[in-house]
């Protein structure tokens, strides 16, 4: 794949985000051998924000959900992720949008 | 919140249909509240950017007033692009220039921010931090909304969703099908700071005048609709791909958009600019016929939640704040009969019948399956367009007429007279 310009890691920076510590992610993965088989791993490059990262040493999902911008993308896309808005407040508030 | 709470009318998501809805309500001395999740209203939401202002008459007094808009447009461009060129054409208009104006771009976390602000003025309550969690209902009807704050149970004699594209509101209600990735796009943009004189020179305007580009075509790898939208002092520069094609190439978002910087149209535009956000979102482009049931017992779906976005004339938040306004006086006609079943709600859809929200998204009820299934359309097309344009604008010794030959026989090539010809009488049949 061609090399570009801005990695979406410096531009998730820019924006404005509270981070639901407490409560934890807003995304779960329904069930982990799910992910094991799938062939395809849409998660991994469907995702703008980049939230889903597999694990070098374990193969396993892990959800970034810190980066989640509320899109809904990967919950159109995989059948397997419980998907949930964060707790009222937290998550990304845009300062444009 | 008490367990007790009781309004006439609750409202899910404060964006342009939800506030719609609130403000022609609380006018009319309804008691509605409106929940929304973000901290403030707006902080979740999001749009290329272009807003039409002729929905606004009934909603408030003036528009845009004292609405936070960035400028009105005078000149929307569109190119189609391949891997190194584009062809396009532009309409600029003097009369865009009077008032009122046409279309503004707008900031939405601005824009809803201050519409929110109106509906209070109206006598609407707005609750910000709370998500709802789902419907209450009681013998097939909704009397109320679960949120995630304790206790947080609120009643009302009628519910309004308009909590945007991924509506689970709709969806607990069972009042739509799952939705399938050829009927969404996933959109990217970046908000990037230009300076005010650097924007007006480039894009040849003064004052608030601005300029839209849509571009498509070849020199992307799927459905794809992008934009380069001005605003005072940056460019909103986005690109959305149905959700389908980027999942049969295996595409990034965030790569589309670092593409589209790259061509040589759009690169001199944005050059020396600060990118200041990255925003993503679903756009639902299904079109009339993936849309979901628009009511039920006590409740109506209305905007980004119904499906309703007319892709092709990049229209949504009109749609919306119409659809919302429906939605209000469709409660104020039931509320007289004190009847807020499905059947006395079923006015709200006559009325989205009667008006250009389902008359436009009817007409064009064909075009999301023909993008999807014809290739050509955004494909060869395009790519022929552009070398049809170079091969008649570069001299280079060879007869016009042989050129013509040329690309006569490219066409016969890359489409067939077979293709062609149908292509276009489908193209007819779907837009005319």
């Amino acid at each position: 794949m061609e090399e570009y310009g801005m990695k979406v890691e410096d531009k998730l920076y820019l924006n404005g985000y509270k981070t639901d510590e407490s409560g934890g992610s807003h995304l779960v993965i329904k069930d982990i051998s799910v992910c094991e088989s799938c062939e395809l791993k849409q998660c991994l490059f469907v995702c703008a924000c980049a939230v889903y990262e597999q694990n070098e040493n374990t193969g396993r999902i892990e959800i970034n959900y810190e980066a989640c911008v509320e899109c809904g993308t990967c919950r159109i896309a995989c059948d397997n992720i419980d998907w949930n808005y964060p707790r009222g407040g937290f998550g990304i508030a845009y300062k444009f949008g | 919140m008490s367990s007790k709470l009781k309004y006439d009318v609750i409202i899910v998501g404060a964006g342009p249909a939800g506030l719609s809805a609130a403000i022609v309500l609380a006018k009319a001395g309804v008691k509605v509240i409106v929940l929304e999740r973000g901290k403030f209203p707006g902080s979740k939401n999001v749009m290329g950017g272009v807003f039409y202002s002729d929905c606004m008459k009934d909603v408030v007094d003036e528009f845009p007033g004292k609405a936070p808009v960035e400028r009105h447009i005078i000149d929307q461009r569109m190119w189609i692009l391949d891997a190194h060129s584009s062809v396009g054409f532009n309409h600029k208009n003097e009369l865009f220039n009077e008032k009122p104006y046409n279309c503004h771009t707008v900031f939405r976390a601005k824009f809803d921010r201050w519409l929110a602000g109106e509906a209070e003025k109206a006598g609407a309550l707005i609750i910000n931090n709370t998500v709802v969690r789902a419907p209450l209902m009681e013998n097939g009807k909704v009397i109320g909304v679960k949120t995630d704050r304790p206790q947080g149970d609120v009643f009302a004699n009628c519910v309004i969703a308009s909590d945007g594209v991924n509506s689970l509101f709709a969806k607990a209600m069972g009042l739509r099908k799952k939705i399938k990735p050829e009927s969404v796009a996933i959109a990217v943009k970046e908000v990037i700071g230009l300076d005010e004189n650097v924007i007006n020179d480039r894009f040849n305007i003064k004052g608030d005048e601005g300029v839209t580009i849509e571009m498509t075509g070849s020199y992307f790898n799927g459905e794809t609709m992008a934009f380069l939208y001005t605003n005072k002092k940056s460019v909103s520069l986005g690109v959305g791909m149905v959700l389908k094609d980027v999942l049969k190439n295996k595409l990034n978002p965030n790569d589309l958009i670092e593409q589209l910087k790259k061509h040589p149209s759009v690169a001199p535009l944005i050059e020396g600019g600060e990118t200041k956000e990255f925003l993503a979102h679903l756009i639902p482009e299904g079109g009339y016929k993936e849309m979901p049931k628009l009511v039920g017992n006590g409740v109506m779906i209305a905007g980004d939640s119904a499906m309703m976005v007319d892709a092709i004339h990049r229209e949504g938040s009109n749609l919306a704040i119409t659809s919302g306004k429906f939605a209000a006086e469709t409660y104020l006609e039931a509320a007289k009969k004190g009847d807020f079943s499905e059947k006395s709600l079923s006015l709200y859809v006559t009325k989205l019948q009667n008006s250009f929200v389902l008359k436009d998204l009817k007409k064009y009820k064909g075009v999301p399956d023909l993008l999807q299934t014809n290739k050509r359309l955004l494909q060869q097309y395009p790519k022929l367009l552009n070398q049809a344009a170079f091969e008649m604008l570069n001299v280079d010794g060879v007869p016009i007429k042989d050129k013509e030959k040329l690309i006569w026989k490219s066409v016969k090539k890359e489409i067939g007279i077979g293709h062609l010809v149908k292509d276009l009488f489908k193209l007819w049949r779907n837009m005319a």
